[in-house]
């Protein structure tokens, strides 16, 4: 008889290796899939895993990995503060959008006009963007008690009705020949944000992203905000005893994690995406969530699942092209990650014992 | 960071390593907006692509990704495909129209094909087919069979091909019943179930008993079979399960014979960058059976319709038409231009009647 006895403390030893047992298992059963699909899963895995870092052309997708991983590292560790504080803002993806919306209005105001301040200043608009976006749902459940869950979702379909009307109206391309879509911002000097060194792949957003996890490492161990952080999530009456304050914690994560979201969109829209367009946003702030999650909401955690996530994603699509394995695949390889991190979870907080159970 | 600064530095180098790859089967990328599951635009591109695997046997080899999200994403794996030895790339949406261009500027010996964009290069052609003839007949055929005099349209996007279909539509519809109304819901999507089939439900109970569709799933035409009593047409791929009724007739597209030939203009060294605007003529444009739940004699104008099409005796949009404000679009006999101001190519209004606004 296999019986689950509750840990008196979270278990160290497995707080490290569950991730990893996460991925092993997923590439177990994400191989057992690919078979199903009459592909070798072997080779499958190997395209997926290895090959965007190895391969003959990983001279390109290695700076990729930067590009598609910036984005999910800077809005992920936004939320670690959160999350551990026991914040749940599921809306990062809404942040995100108004981030870049704010970002690129402030680049597309100044056009044509070419000076070092404007993209200093995009970035401000960006991050302020996204977290008086975050301060919605922050402010109505102080105030009133609602739920930030509920709240953030929601704002997220509202962003996109926002970003659609911006992308046809306001600040459409007038050169465009009617078509939704503004100028691109890659094209214009002084509010790119280009690659810093050609190939690398390095634009601000990654820089920002490195920054953001040192930040957030520092924060969490050495300063007084981090252990409050950590209190009010582990144990909120010790927290409030102790004389955190919960309403001004709660508006705290949500600046935090929505100033993050909001910077990563304002990088993404002046750099790799280069303009606002109807359906700019493309999951990262969803995705964001699962980056966390598999870091354990830790900074340094997060950096490593945010270049795990993203090598998903790339290696999917050379899998996709190289072997005609469908799309929906991958969805589910990426799916299966946060299902078995959450299943072995279990390990971390319970131990396992085999034989006779005691009678109580 | 630093292995990845010097990798960045052989771009150029592995560029040319890339041209060597090639051999003599000829490699054909296509890169799809949705799922080819999609039963609809996806779908016809990828039974382009089959077409094209079946016409050249081994010596053309294809490849695809699908649902991949319009951006950086795109570039990235269009970029994959042609360091993979892809020397045609067909990229089978709108948005992705600046990623077809940014690569197609790093891989001069690629060509590239855009479908429904307006930027050529002289590696980048652009073709589209001239839908809004299929939707006239549709407008003709609604125009007739509807009793509520409410037409339900689920339009997509507000992008100049999106409005054309609309006005097209309206005029014949308007030309065979003056009492008709259209009730247009835009659902911001192209592919979307959920989101199709609220619309549908949503113009269902606002009255309206034919619903015209610029969304690609099958959904539509499952609420219209529930209510029982809506007419439907398919969109981009033929949707016959569906008829004979709701399913009525349908727009099919048809990319086969355009593929095939621009391979073979690639195989035998003729590929020059063009601008493609097929209709019903050259058959770019289908019209699906028109099933016996329409009327003998509704049918019989019809097709006389898609035949006076068909020879060019008739353009959908011939004067008098004014635009929706009243001003005058198209003087007496006169037929819409396709590109120039208020040319067909970037329609951004509607035609007079038609009640609401453009999204902006």
């Amino acid at each position: 008889m296999i019986m689950l006895e509750k840990r008196p403390q979270p278990s160290q030893g497995w707080t490290l290796a569950t991730p990893i047992l996460a991925v092993l298992l997923t590439m177990l059963v994400g191989g057992a899939l690919f078979a199903a699909l009459g592909k070798d899963p072997l080779v499958t895995i190997r395209t997926i895993f290895y090959d965007p870092l190895f391969s003959e052309f990983a001279w390109y997708y290695r700076p990729q990995l930067l590009v598609k991983g910036a984005p999910l590292v800077l809005i992920a560790i936004g939320l670690s503060f959160g999350f551990r504080a026991g914040v749940w803002n599921i809306g990062a993806e809404g942040q995100y959008i108004i981030g870049a919306i704010c970002g690129a209005a402030v680049g597309l105001a100044l056009y044509p006009m070419e000076s070092v301040f404007i993209f200093p200043a995009m970035v401000i608009a960006g991050a302020l963007g996204g977290m008086l976006w975050a301060m919605i749902p922050g402010i109505l459940r102080v105030k009133f008690g609602t739920n930030e869950i509920l709240v953030s979702l929601m704002l997220v379909y509202v962003a996109e009705q926002l970003l659609a009307s911006m992308a046809l109206g306001t600040l459409r391309n007038p050169e465009g020949m009617g078509f939704p879509g503004s100028r691109n911002l890659s094209q214009y000097p002084s509010a790119a944000n280009l690659e810093l060194i050609s190939g690398s792949g390095m634009h601000w957003g990654v820089v920002a992203a490195f920054i953001a996890v040192i930040f957030a490492y520092i924060m969490l161990s050495r300063h007084i905000f981090g252990f409050q952080v950590r209190l009010s999530g582990l144990a909120p009456r010790a927290a409030a005893f102790s004389g955190v304050n919960p309403g001004r914690l709660i508006l705290l994560c949500m600046a935090i994690s929505g100033g993050l979201a909001g910077l990563a969109g304002l990088f993404e829209v002046a750099g790799p995406a280069g303009q606002i367009s109807i359906d700019f946003n493309v999951g990262y702030g969803f995705t964001a969530i699962i980056v966390a999650f598999l870091g354990r909401l830790h900074p340094v955690g997060i950096l490593l699942a945010g270049g795990l996530m993203a090598l998903t994603y790339i290696g999917g699509e050379i899998a996709q092209s190289k072997l005609g394995l469908p799309g929906g695949a991958i969805q589910l390889l990426q799916g299966m990650l946060l299902f078995f991190l959450l299943a072995v979870d279990v390990l971390t907080h319970y131990r396992v014992r085999f034989g006779q159970g005691e009678v109580a | 960071m630093m292995k990845s600064l010097l990798t960045g530095a052989t771009f150029a180098l592995g560029l040319t390593t890339a041209a060597f790859a090639q051999d003599e089967t000829t490699k054909v990328g296509f890169i799809y907006v949705g799922p080819v599951g999609d039963g609809g635009w996806t779908y016809e591109h990828n039974q382009g692509r089959l077409a094209v695997e079946e016409h050249f046997g081994d010596a053309v080899e294809t490849v695809f990704v699908e649902s991949v999200p319009e951006g950086p994403d795109a570039e990235r794996v269009m970029t994959q495909m042609a360091l993979d030895g892809a020397d045609l790339i067909f990229s089978t949406s709108f948005g992705f129209m600046d990623p077809t261009i940014n690569v197609a500027g790093k891989f001069p010996d690629v060509k590239f094909e855009h479908a429904t964009g307006y930027k050529q290069a002289d590696n980048v052609s652009v073709y589209s087919a001239r839908f809004y003839e299929g939707r006239a007949v549709q407008g003709h055929i609604a125009g007739q069979m509807t009793e509520s005099n409410v037409i339900g349209y689920i339009a997509s996007f507000p992008i100049p091909e999106v409005i054309r279909g609309i006005n097209a539509a309206y005029l014949q519809a308007k030309a065979v019943n003056p009492d008709v109304e259209f009730k247009i819901v835009w659902a911001y999507t192209w592919f979307d179930p959920a989101k199709e089939a609220e619309a549908a439900t949503v113009l269902i109970e606002q009255g309206a008993d034919v619903i015209l569709q610029h969304t690609d799933s099958t959904a539509p035409q499952a609420a219209a079979q529930a209510a029982g009593n809506v007419a439907t047409f398919g969109q981009a791929s033929d949707m016959a399960e569906f008829g004979p009724y709701p399913r009525v007739s349908s727009i099919i597209d048809n990319w086969s014979p355009y593929y095939i030939a621009r391979t073979q203009a690639v195989i035998d060294g003729t590929w020059e960058s063009t601008s493609t605007w097929d209709g019903i003529a050259p058959g770019m444009v289908g019209i699906g059976e028109i099933t016996d739940s329409v009327p003998a004699e509704i049918k019989a104008s019809a097709e006389a319709m898609i035949e006076s099409i068909r020879s060019g005796e008739m353009h959908p949009f011939t004067g008098p038409i004014n635009k929706q404000d009243g001003s005058v679009w198209l003087a007496e006999g006169e037929t819409a231009s396709d590109y120039g101001d208020d040319g067909l190519a970037g329609m951004n209004f509607y035609v007079e009647g038609i009640v609401g606004d453009v999204p902006q």
